[in-house]
């Protein structure tokens, strides 16, 4: 039984919003024609301008910055001590 | 011909000698030619906390740099072993407080790594500077 039941769902799942909306019973029919007539407008709309292209660069991702920040903030009273007490080389 | 070692001449030498002395030398002012490369440009402070050349040095200027370099890199080494840090990491560190207190007309190095001359106007700093 439930395998049957899945089955069915998963061919609900695979139909057109449109063949969907002409059996009245599911979910998907409650939108009205103006409402489906928009969103398929917009999606052709869409699809003619959308393009995606692969980035040229790899893509880096710094994972360290978190880290080192945590510690050049620890690290920076004593990096000004030592800055002022050797005026000498800084 | 021999020198004749006359009271006077003692005199300075001993208060060179006590100068000297009283003073560490890494605690010492900034050696003339040392500051007059700087407010000329041909030394500029460096994003990982050492001296760079936004042109091309004189040997002087090189061998000067090159020396404070050696001498800043043992003061981090000895200080992040301090702190349990990586020389790295508190040179860096360092790097952002020297780039801060440059004067305007020094050079110093942006966190794209062109040089740049301070003005008046804070500096471009490294987004992970405190």
């Amino acid at each position: 039984m439930n395998r049957h039941e899945l089955t069915n769902r998963a061919r609900i799942a695979m139909l057109c919003t449109m063949q969907g909306n002409r059996t009245g019973k599911r979910r998907s029919g409650r939108l009205g024609k103006p409402a489906l007539a928009v969103l398929v407008g917009g999606a052709v709309a869409l699809s003619g301008c959308v393009s995606v292209n692969a980035p040229d660069k790899p893509i880096v991702i710094e994972l360290n910055i978190n880290i080192k920040q945590e510690v050049v903030y620890r690290l920076a009273k004593d990096a000004e001590t030592t800055i002022n007490e050797n005026p000498g080389i800084f | 011909m021999m020198f004749k070692f006359s009271p006077i001449t003692a005199a300075g030498a001993a208060a060179l000698a006590v100068l000297a002395l009283s003073v560490p030398a890494s605690a010492q002012q900034r050696d003339p030619a040392y500051a007059a490369a700087r407010a000329s440009g041909q030394v500029g402070e460096k994003t990982d906390g050492y001296l760079g050349f936004p042109g091309t040095p004189s040997a002087d200027v090189r061998r000067m740099a090159d020396d404070i370099n050696i001498k800043r890199r043992a003061l981090y080494a000895q200080k992040a072993a301090e702190q349990h840090a990586t020389v790295e990491d508190y040179a860096f560190t360092s790097g952002c407080r020297l780039i801060a207190q440059t004067v305007p007309g020094e050079k110093y190095q942006g966190p794209d790594g062109s040089w740049q001359i301070r003005t008046a106007a804070a500096p471009l700093r490294d987004s992970r500077c405190p």
